[in-house]
């Protein structure tokens, strides 16, 4: 990688190649200069500048972002009951979606890791990836289109005679796409952690009487509650990070929309800064706990 | 072991599940053949009418055009900076290395609005004009990650005494890489290039902070979404995206061997 000489140039090229394995750092600065150096100018200097920029603050009279130090931002995100009740609301339904997420992941997961010949849990695994590809966009128009009043939702409740269900716009239609987004996420760690289990722990845990229910709560659950915690990290961050699906199925706001906003509508990008900070502190203690779960091995 | 009551529980789930994911994606599909405007179901009628709007569309066309120039650029940066990357991380151990390979995968592991915010701060302060070019800078920097995941998960599985035995037997650094490393990752970075520009193809997120008022498909989809009229329109777009977007992932999926490669890069990718 590092020795780019033409092999047609013999002398040179094998000149370049020697010094290059005697000198193993020009060869580690050849290869980690390039990338390192765009990561810490472009994306670890940005992190800084918008960290930065929760400080500083809007002149009132004339709009103007003025650089200068100020815990405003922060104050008001703490005190002010709007922006405390987003806050709280996009935490709530992260957390809904994740439990939901993992929920639905488990017979999946357990019936691809132990049930399926490997033909089909290749075919499963496959099947669960490839909607990810399909336009994130295209996959929340999707419910939008489904949950509309007269859409097909609505038409399946009242097929089975069931009455209506008209979500439309609402918190109930943002959970519903929400779990849909990221359910691949969730899945594909709790498959591996079902996966990973020896058989012989379960047929031992029967032999020692234990019916199904006793094994799973027992046996099954503590092994793959790692993959779960490392699932339910992408489910959670992704929830708390976005800002289109709730402006599109939704009618409320969350802390994405809010960001959105500030720095289009309203212009108050320091705003927006200081706010983006509380995902990332939500994110950090959360992967603080996960670690502790020993999520990170089963990633 | 498991009861006859859990295995129906378990299929039963299973069977639902994939329903929940596969479902929807139909549904879109059948809308871009509707020859109504409204989105009631059951269809009243199909056409194939819309294909040939959006295709005359000068909209569709730029974002096109702009999508295809920024993924190709992005897919170039990251080939280039994921690969070198992989190859330091792998091959050498340096001080800092695991805070490096943590850096590398900041900006999928931080929630998508965080990165899009601090590159907006970014351009903002440094003046540069929103447009193509910050929409590249964007793109690389999560399209470096997917090629570095798929190159170092290979190198980790390339048995390092194949380079001993090139070595040994008067190779020097060059005729090793080029024919003993190179072969044994190529396909791995056809697969992670691959990924990267369906992943480039596929953002949205990001890319409305760093646009400007540059179009690209995502974009068109999302400022489309919200004007009725033009609905159709996005639906045969979206589903001319799906079938696009599908290409590359299936070549990449197969380069990759095991789905398990892919799947990883996806999961991981998300920005």
């Amino acid at each position: 990688m590092a020795v780019t000489a033409d092999h047609g140039d013999a002398g040179a090229g094998r000149r370049a190649s020697a010094f290059l394995f005697r000198h193993p750092r020009a060869k580690l600065s050849l290869s980690l200069g390039g990338p390192l150096a765009w990561f810490l100018v472009i994306y670890i200097g940005s992190l800084a500048v918008l960290f930065v920029t929760a400080f500083w603050y809007l002149d009132v009279f004339t709009s103007e972002i003025v650089h200068g130090f100020t815990l405003t931002n922060f104050r008001t995100l703490w005190e002010n009951d709007v922006y405390r009740a987003i806050t709280l609301r996009t935490v709530g339904i992260a957390a809904a979606v994740t439990v939901t997420d993992v929920i639905l992941s488990f017979p999946l997961a357990y019936f691809a890791a132990r049930l399926a010949t490997p033909r089909m849990r290749n075919a499963l695994l496959i099947a669960v990836v490839l909607p990810l590809w399909a336009n994130y966009l295209v996959r929340v128009f999707a419910w939008k289109i489904i949950l509309t009043p007269s859409g097909f939702l609505n038409w399946l409740v009242e097929m089975t005679g069931a009455g209506s269900l008209q979500l439309g716009r609402s918190n109930w239609s943002v959970w519903i796409a929400f779990v849909y987004l990221w359910l691949p996420f969730t899945l594909l760690p709790i498959y591996g952690a079902f996966e990973r289990i020896p058989s012989s722990f379960l047929e031992a845990s029967g032999d020692l009487g234990a019916r199904g229910w006793t094994t799973f709560r027992n046996v099954v659950f503590p092994l793959i509650l790692p993959g779960v915690v490392a699932g339910s990290i992408f489910a959670f961050s992704l929830t708390l990070g976005d800002y289109i699906t709730p402006e599109l199925v939704g009618n409320t706001q969350f802390i994405g929309n809010v960001i959105f906003d500030n720095v289009g509508v309203a212009g108050n990008i320091p705003f927006a800064a200081a706010y983006a900070m509380v995902p990332v502190a939500i994110m950090a203690v959360y992967l603080l706990l996960a670690k502790r779960a020993g999520a990170f091995e089963a990633l | 072991m498991e009861s006859r009551l859990a295995r129906i529980l378990i299929k039963g789930g299973t069977a639902f599940t994939l329903a929940f994911l596969y479902v929807p994606l139909g549904i879109v599909l059948l809308y871009a053949f509707s020859e109504s405007v409204g989105q009631a179901w059951p269809i009243d009628g199909y056409t194939t009418k819309w294909f040939g709007i959006a295709w005359r569309s000068q909209d569709v066309r730029e974002a096109l055009s702009h999508s295809l120039t920024v993924a190709s650029f992005a897919t170039i940066m990251a080939l280039l900076l994921g690969s070198a990357a992989a190859f330091a991380v792998h091959r050498f151990s340096f001080f800092g290395r695991n805070s490096v390979s943590f850096m590398l995968v900041l900006p999928i592991a931080l929630p998508g609005i965080v990165t899009a915010i601090a590159l907006n701060s970014t351009i903002n302060v440094l003046g540069i004009p929103f447009g193509i070019l910050t929409i590249v800078i964007g793109h690389a920097t999560f399209c470096i990650v997917v090629v570095y995941n798929n190159v170092v998960a290979r190198l980790r599985r390339t048995p390092t005494s194949l380079v001993e035995a090139s070595m040994d037997l008067g190779a020097d650094g060059w005729q090793t890489f080029r024919y003993v490393t190179f072969p044994a990752i190529r396909t791995a970075i056809v697969a992670g290039a691959l990924l990267a520009f369906a992943l480039s193809f596929d953002e949205i997120v990001v890319t409305n902070f760093t646009a400007g008022s540059t179009l690209t498909i995502p974009k068109f989809i999302y400022n489309n979404l919200r004007l009725p009229r033009n609905r159709p329109v996005v639906n045969v777009v979206a589903i001319a995206v799906l079938i696009l977007m599908l290409i590359p992932v299936y070549i990449a999926q197969r380069l990759a061997g095991s789905g398990g490669e892919t799947a990883e890069a996806r999961t991981q990718a998300e920005p």
